[in-house]
């Protein structure tokens, strides 16, 4: 969308000629001596994440050890409440937020339309990211991914017993036993509604409605209700939560439905009227090294697209999962429809 | 006392070059007054008018409001959950209050504490620890119950995720209200009118049902009507309790109407009828007590009769321990045990204790301290600041000195009708733009928290004021001390007790405001109410409880400091609603 505004844009003022000036990402950089100096001498960097409170503040201690005397201020909220923050303070002219991150990609695209985002790749990123993963013009690059998730309690639910499909969860034994976050709030189930409804249709969230479901709202939240035993089964929500919960020994077990199970992906950026610029582009560096990254598999569950990750023998590599992809495109004007029909099929 | 103050008023310089300040401060404080409540209703107003399109004057919104059936449905729960509400803790409140007052019951005292208690919690977090006691699977109540009657895990006893649980978990956090104006009335019906009911042979029932009931009426409807207006205007609990269970009230829906891309002209149409109908119930309180308002002018014509309850001690008190039980004991048993174990669903032996959500909220998690401050900071800023208006404009109304005060009382008492959520949704479109640039600053939440305190505290101030003779104020003018000084050296210290109980009040107040700052936070401006907000939406139950420990306990040292500290004079936390 923002390619045909701007040549739209180039053509009508006729400057289509130098299209390469604008579709190209500026020089990787790396964390050099003056950036640290740069960023202490700002002494803290504000983090607006999606990203479960827990890892997100694991990952800004983490920074803190690495980097001694730059604070970390983490702002967590649901995807779509982290939009609606921004949305409320830019429009406001509060510039308060230095590094953000969500998981709905659609956020970037409307970011970067509206010319929020500071272009900057780290080294690390041009090196070892896959190209479909990352902005062409170094607004943003995916930071993480998860796949939202059918899971089940293993103690509450025999495993011949759990779904193996999305239509199993339709089964009138499922009845009162099934949590689900809402899109509304979270950017991994607003993905995950968006590209299940083009997959088995309104008719299946219609009747899934009906199954008297226990309504969440962060994505992070279907999981914790697993581990509280308040529900045998979720709908959807984190696989990285699930996979923290299963390390700790709750008695959970994850479902690769047979359809396919769709994935998130949490891009991260640096905005351009960052309070704390140098603190910001430091940060965004170390967001995307390998230590971080590592950091956000081991203790967070998370997946990497950095190439030198080590997951976990115990879980199941992406490889080996039928995954469904999202196009943020094609997502984005569906936004008021998926809203209205789940507002119409889940009360909420 | 008195006479020590007119010594030292006396050497004040003569009264020719003191100028009476009454007149500015009427002008001032009409201006503030005025835009602290006028200028968001103004904006509420103008905004239902345009079009979220940016299309320019409409009446898409008010067509949207009739139209659309999901905000009919959300209206309609809303009302009904208040009405339910209203009935519910009249019902609890009521004979528990007769039972306080009037009788012999052991312990009267220590269950009026308890039911101030009851009144400090915020009902949000009172609504989280029945998502820990009373969900259908997890809730502690039901593995109780299946446990002991050997059920199946999907057997149930109670589920709070449903209309009536939300009606029973906010009832439990709006009874105080009826109970602290009924009890208050049963202390002030003269006992020589049922003395006269008994001479002239009437039994203790009929007397009760023809005396001194009729009597409290008044108060019963009243404090209903406080009840059917918190909870129609209550954002935390529906939030918590009615999201889950798959239904919005109006609060929520106004919410949810912000959500990214915003759609603040429906979300200000939607808004006005819940200030109408506030606006309704109102009159509806203040026509009926207005008719009966005989009680209060009874005064206190012999101490209060009390009834010896004999054979009904036993089941009085377990109907008591039953309420407390569920308004305060388990509640706070169960919010203790679960800042201390590792999930709600854990039981409680040496291997699940843990102190990880307490390491987690003080030194991992970064927005504790921040929200902290902010909270206690607001919270001493606002209770301040509105002590200080509500004394003064009490004083200009009740004395008269100016003409045109009672203007002012009107618009101290005004913002009762403005629900939470509709002030924040009118003070985020006056203040939340580039001219004014106040979103973002803890100073539009001061606004705010002025805005929803000062009727609580400019009423108490006023009814203070009347029990103070204006001879000891004359006494001051007569030596020569200014209208200000008066007030300052004379009537303050009169009033200390009702100043300092006025200042707890709005404190607490302030302290569990969720529905108009929920819209006015942002990550700078980050209160403990907000961040247990977000907390639940992720379901950090735990980091809650810790929170809500912390927060509850600050809350009541604060009281209990404010009420100790010398120079303010030891009183009484005063709990009138």
């Amino acid at each position: 969308m923002w390619k045909k505004a701007l040549s739209a844009a180039l053509l009508a003022t006729g400057l289509a000629a130098s299209p390469a000036a604008w579709a190209e990402a500026p020089a990787p950089y790396q964390i050099t001596p003056e950036l640290v100096a740069a960023a202490k001498a700002e002494g803290k960097v504000v983090f607006y994440t999606a990203t479960d409170v827990a890892v997100a503040e694991k990952l800004a201690e983490h920074f803190k050890s690495k980097y001694p005397g730059i604070a970390v201020q983490v702002e967590r909220a649901g995807s779509e409440r982290v939009f609606q923050r921004i949305g409320q303070e830019y429009s406001t002219g509060i510039y308060n937020a230095d590094v953000i991150e969500t998981s709905d990609a659609v956020h970037f695209e409307y970011f970067k339309r509206q010319g929020w985002l500071e272009p900057m790749v780290p080294q690390e990123v041009a090196d070892k990211w896959p190209a479909d993963e990352r902005d062409p013009d170094g607004n943003f690059a995916a930071y993480r991914a998860h796949l939202s998730v059918i899971a089940y309690r293993t103690d509450l639910m025999k495993d011949a017993d759990a779904p193996k499909t999305w239509e199993d969860l339709l089964d009138p034994r499922f009845k009162d036993k099934m949590v689900k976050a809402h899109p509304g709030y979270s950017g991994t189930v607003m993905t995950s509604t968006f590209v299940l409804s083009q997959l088995l249709g309104w008719d299946y969230f219609e009747k899934l409605g009906k199954q008297n479901i226990m309504q969440v709202q962060s994505s992070t939240e279907p999981p914790k209700k697993l581990a509280q035993g308040e529900r045998a089964l979720e709908v959807d929500g984190n696989e990285y939560n699930v996979f923290r919960l299963i390390d700790e020994g709750k008695p959970i077990k994850i479902v690769y439905p047979d359809e396919g199970t769709p994935l998130a992906v949490g891009n991260a950026a640096v905005l351009k009227q960052a309070p704390n610029p140098n603190a910001a582009k430091l940060f965004y560096a170390f967001l995307f090294s390998l230590d971080a990254q590592q950091l956000n598999s081991d203790f967070g569950g998370l997946r990497s697209f950095h190439p030198d990750v080590k997951e976990k023998a115990d879980r199941t590599p992406l490889s080996k999962i039928k995954i469904l992809h999202s196009d943020p495109e094609k997502l984005e004007p569906e936004i008021p429809t998926i809203k209205a029909n789940y507002e119409k099929y889940f009360g909420t | 006392m008195t006479s020590d103050i007119q010594v030292q008023a006396l050497p004040v310089q003569g009264r020719r070059r003191s100028i009476d300040i009454s007149w500015p401060t009427f002008a001032l404080l009409t201006l503030v007054l005025s835009v602290l409540v006028l200028l968001p209703l103004f904006w509420l107003v103008y905004y239902s008018f345009r079009s979220d399109t940016g299309a320019g004057a409409t009446f898409a919104n008010y067509i949207a409001l009739v139209a659309d059936p999901t905000l009919l449905r959300a209206y309609g729960l809303a009302i009904g959950m208040a009405l339910a509400v209203g009935v519910l803790a009249c019902l609890i409140a009521t004979p528990m209050a007769w039972l306080v007052a009037r009788t012999d019951l052991p312990g009267r005292r220590t269950i009026r504490m308890l039911v101030t208690a009851s009144f400090v919690t915020p009902p949000f977090l009172g609504a989280i620890a029945y998502e820990i006691l009373a969900a259908p699977n997890s809730g502690i109540v039901n593995i109780m119950y299946r446990s002991v009657f050997g059920l199946e895990a999907s057997e149930y006893l109670v589920n709070i995720y449903t209309f009536s649980g939300l009606v029973f978990a906010i009832a439990c956090f709006t009874f105080p209200y009826v109970f602290t104006l009924v009890a208050n009335a049963l202390d002030k019906v003269p006992s020589d009118l049922e003395d006269a009911s008994s001479i002239l042979g009437g039994k203790s029932m009929t007397t009760l049902r023809k005396v001194t009931i009729p009597l409290v009426l008044p108060a019963m409807l009243a404090g209903t009507l406080i009840a059917i207006l918190q909870a129609l205007t209550m954002f935390g609990s529906p939030a918590i309790l009615a999201l889950p269970a798959g239904f919005h009230v109006i609060t929520t829906k106004i919410w949810s109407l912000f959500q990214f891309p915003p759609r603040l002209g429906l979300a200000a149409a939607a808004a006005l009828p819940l200030l109408i109908i506030t606006v309704i119930l109102l009159r509806a309180q203040k026509s009926i007590l207005g008719r009966k308002g005989y009680t209060v002018l009874g005064g206190k014509s012999g101490t209060p009769r009390i009834t010896e309850l004999g054979p009904w001690k036993w089941p009085a008190i377990a109907f008591v321990f039953c309420v407390l039980s569920l308004t305060i004991i388990l509640p706070y048993l169960a919010i203790i045990k679960t800042a201390f174990t590792g999930t709600v669903g854990d039981p409680i032996n040496l291997s699940t204790l843990t102190l990880s959500h307490w390491r987690f909220v003080l030194f991992e998690f970064s927005a504790t301290q921040l929200a902290l401050r902010n909270t206690f900071l607001l919270g001493f800023l606002t209770a301040t600041a509105v002590t200080a208006i509500a004394l003064i404009v009490s004083y200009l109304v009740i004395r008269r000195s100016v003409p045109g005060s009672g203007f002012l009382g009107v618009l101290a008492t005004a913002p009762v009708a403005i629900p939470g959520i509709v002030l924040g949704v009118g003070l985020f479109l006056s203040y939340a733009n580039p001219t004014f640039q106040l979103y973002g600053t803890i100073w539009i939440l001061l606004i705010a928290f002025m805005t929803i305190e000062l009727p609580a505290g400019y009423q108490q101030m006023s009814s203070a004021f009347s029990g103070v003779h204006p001879e000891l104020e004359e006494a001051g003018r007569i030596v020569g001390a200014s209208r200000l000084r008066t007030l300052w050296d004379i009537t303050a210290p009169l009033l200390r007790t009702s100043v300092v109980a006025a200042w707890c009040f709005v404190f607490v107040g302030t302290i569990r405001e969720l529905s108009a700052t929920i819209l006015l936070t942002t990550a700078n401006t980050k209160l403990v109410s907000v961040i247990i907000y977000d907390l639940n939406e992720s379901g950090d139950l735990g980091a809650i409880c810790v929170l809500g420990i912390i927060l509850l306990a600050a809350s009541f040292a604060v009281v209990f400091i404010a009420n100790r500290v010398p120079v303010l004079g030891g009183s009484q936390m005063n709990t009138r609603g």
